[in-house]
């Protein structure tokens, strides 16, 4: 991104530095050495190895699973937890690199934040060391793929009341019930599945090979195609006593590795918007109509006004986050308050952009619209926009709005 | 001012022999772990527009963003590659402002063990030669296997630092390498050329520069990145590495920066329509502008 054009320009009344980046209160000069590492080693990536063929497998609805040992071997798997193979990185780097991922994709985000946040930091936080020591290191290295299994055909927003049950067994334990929308699902090597259990809700370590595990790929979406999503299933499998996460027991589990997610979609959301608005505002320049650039029109200029506006303040929202996240004082509310604007301001600023490219907006030829319907999902995964809202509105007034 | 023999010779560094015979010395007769030191420089980003300063004709270095010159990568990708093949250390040598820590950082991050960063401000403006002596002292002082830099820098593009340090430091110089073979204390190169590339060959300590064929950089893992910040990095003025400091710096520069002017405007493109002939058009424009 290049900057202004220097102090030249400045002096001059008559004209305003031309302005061809979308960070323009230069929020990047904020992040630490090491975080504009991170930043570029990630957005390398992302434009080398992922942007060529991404609308390909958008179109063709695949995300090739070689994509994970190349992540793991840049430290992104995992990358904000210690030890076991993981990087260490603190919370803005680790946002930083959900971030320049969504600019690509979010469905290739996903597949990072899933196996990051979802699967490895609930073994990470609550397994026992035998477990940390089995999994992690592979799942840093990408060589074992980490599938999150909560959400239900039946139970989405209210995980509480799944389904799902482990009952004890002899020595062990036998898991029946059916999770739904799961990312990673049908290639993952381990799933870390949620169900009741008489002392409450109780995270399962399950291998891929477990007897009666069986996965089931969704097709027909229109959203995250670049990602694998899959229903699963538990027909009785037998699990021995150790496949459970000893270090807790309720919804405050999996609630814990959503909070985990959810920030990194606050970052996510800011690159998939980036990339909107920077294609909008490059159509702009380039394409004309009535004999001129379609961005000397005063219509298209007030989109790009408010859509620069607008992820500006998301981008400072999501580095305050970071910044709270790494002083130990981050709220799963204000967490909540950084997923739910964020997304609603990238899905805002995509739908804008396509309205800017005309036709082109709504082929893959362009990001936008493949942005604009990856967004469709982030707005309801991870706490649909509406939970969020009544987390708020129960934070703001004490009063609980659905339970 | 004509380079000055009398310059080369007031430097008092071992022979290659004297080196390699104190080299085994010092290793009991095991081969030894190679000690590779890589110069990097950092340059103003070749993506924004650079500017000299009116005043003393210099770069204006303070107010662009440091990057690695780009084929400094290659020679930290090549110094990474010989030590996990060979075994040994990789050091990275820059000289440069403060504003060179960034780019020090980067290439420990890319996996280098640790880093000399020679920082004075009596070496602003120092020349090609200057900066070779400078160069010299710290390498001398700190010993080397091999020496690796990029062919040229993106900003002063002279392309003459890997010479001058062969000359000073007495070791042989192998200069534009596409591909090197370590068989220790042979080194071999293919040394790129206009008409294909040379096969040359020298006997170790040496000075290597590198060409973009030779390999692809890799990107700072996340893991390196987080491991470079414990690397220890020497900061040496020019006293603490022995450089006079009347040898270095813009007022005794053996060359001067006469006058300079502003590239002027970009010229409009040439736009070619096509109309089945649109290859051959743009063919028949770039054989003009002899560009193939």
């Amino acid at each position: 991104m290049p900057p202004d054009s220097g102090p030249a320009d400045h002096a001059s009344p008559a004209k305003h530095a031309s302005y061809e980046g979308s960070d323009l209160l230069r929020i990047e000069e904020q992040l630490t050495p090491e975080e504009r590492l991170v930043r570029d080693t990630a957005r390398a990536f992302a434009a080398e190895r992922a942007a060529p063929h991404i609308a390909d497998w958008f179109e063709a609805g695949t995300l090739p699973r070689e994509l994970a040992p190349e992540l793991g071997k840049l430290g992104m798997l995992g990358m904000h937890l210690t030890g076991y193979g993981c990087a260490g990185l603190g919370a803005v780097a680790y946002g930083i690199a959900c971030r320049e991922l969504e600019a690509c994709d979010s469905g290739l985000r996903s597949l990072v934040s899933v196996q990051g946040s979802l699967a490895m930091y609930p073994i990470w936080r609550y397994g026992s060391e035998e477990q940390k020591q089995e999994w992690l290191p592979r799942m840093a290295a990408g060589e074992a793929i980490g599938c999150f299994g909560l959400t239900e055909p039946d139970q989405g927003s209210d995980p509480g009341n799944m389904r799902t049950k482990a009952i004890p067994n002899g020595a062990g334990w036998t898991l029946s019930g059916t999770k739904m929308w799961i990312t990673n699902g049908s290639i993952a090597d381990i799933a870390v599945i949620w169900a009741t259990t008489e002392q409450g809700i109780r995270g399962f370590l399950v291998p891929r090979t477990a007897r009666g595990f069986t996965a089931r790929n969704i097709h027909k979406k229109l959203s995250l195609r670049a990602s694998v999503t899959s229903e699963l299933h538990f027909d009785d499998v037998h699990l021995p006593a150790d496949a459970v996460l000893p270090g807790v027991t309720g919804l405050k589990g999996p609630l814990s590795c959503l909070t985990e997610a959810r920030f990194g979609i606050t970052w996510g959301a800011t690159g998939a918007a980036r990339t909107c608005f920077e294609a909008a505002a490059e159509y702009s320049r380039t394409r004309e109509q009535f004999g001129r650039p379609i961005g000397g029109f005063q219509l298209t200029q007030s989109k790009l006004a408010w859509m620069l506006a607008d992820l500006t303040k998301a981008q400072l929202l999501a580095l305050h986050l970071g910044r709270l996240k790494e002083a130990g004082k981050i709220t799963a509310t204000q967490v909540s308050l950084g997923k739910m604007a964020n997304v609603r301001t990238a899905i805002d600023i995509a739908r804008q952009a396509r309205t800017i490219l005309g036709a082109n907006g709504v082929t893959l030829e362009y990001p936008v619209i493949r942005h604009a319907a990856n967004l469709e999902s982030v707005l309801t995964y991870e706490g649909t926009e509406e939970i969020h809202v009544l987390a708020l509105g129960q934070a703001i007034t004490g009063l609980s709005a659905y339970r | 001012m004509p380079a000055s023999d009398a310059l080369f010779d007031r430097l008092k560094v071992p022979s290659r022999r004297e080196r390699r015979d104190e080299s085994n010395r010092m290793q009991g007769g095991r081969p030894p772990a190679m000690n590779i030191v890589v110069c990097v420089k950092q340059v103003p980003d070749t993506a924004v527009e650079r500017k000299l300063k009116p005043d003393d004709s210099t770069l204006d270095r303070e107010s662009l963003d440091g990057v690695i010159n780009e084929l400094d990568e290659y020679a930290i990708e090549e110094a990474l590659l010989i030590a996990e093949a060979h075994g040994g250390e990789v050091t990275i040598l820059s000289m440069g402002p403060q504003k060179a820590a960034e780019s020090i950082r980067k290439a420990l991050s890319m996996g280098c063990d640790k880093a000399v960063h020679l920082l004075d401000d009596g070496l602003a403006g120092s020349d090609a030669l200057q900066t070779s002596y400078a160069i010299a002292q710290v390498l001398t002082r700190i010993g080397f296997d091999l020496v690796i830099l990029g062919a040229e820098s993106t900003d002063a593009r002279t392309g003459l630092l890997a010479a001058m340090l062969s000359e000073r430091l007495g070791v042989p110089q192998l200069s534009l390498a596409s591909k090197v073979e370590i068989d220790a204390p042979a080194i071999r190169i293919h040394r790129q050329a206009d008409y294909g590339y040379d096969k040359v060959e020298a006997a170790l300590p040496a000075v290597l520069s590198v060409v973009e064929k030779i390999n692809e950089p890799r990107y700072p893992s996340f893991k390196g990145i987080m491991a470079a910040k414990k690397k220890p990095v020497e900061t040496l003025s020019l006293a603490e590495a022995g450089i006079d400091p009347s040898q270095v710096g813009l007022a005794g520069a053996y060359t001067e920066v006469v006058s300079f002017a502003q590239r002027p405007p970009r010229q409009a493109g040439t736009i070619v329509k096509d109309e089945g002939d649109g290859g051959a058009k743009a063919a028949e424009f770039l054989a003009a502008q002899k560009f193939i």
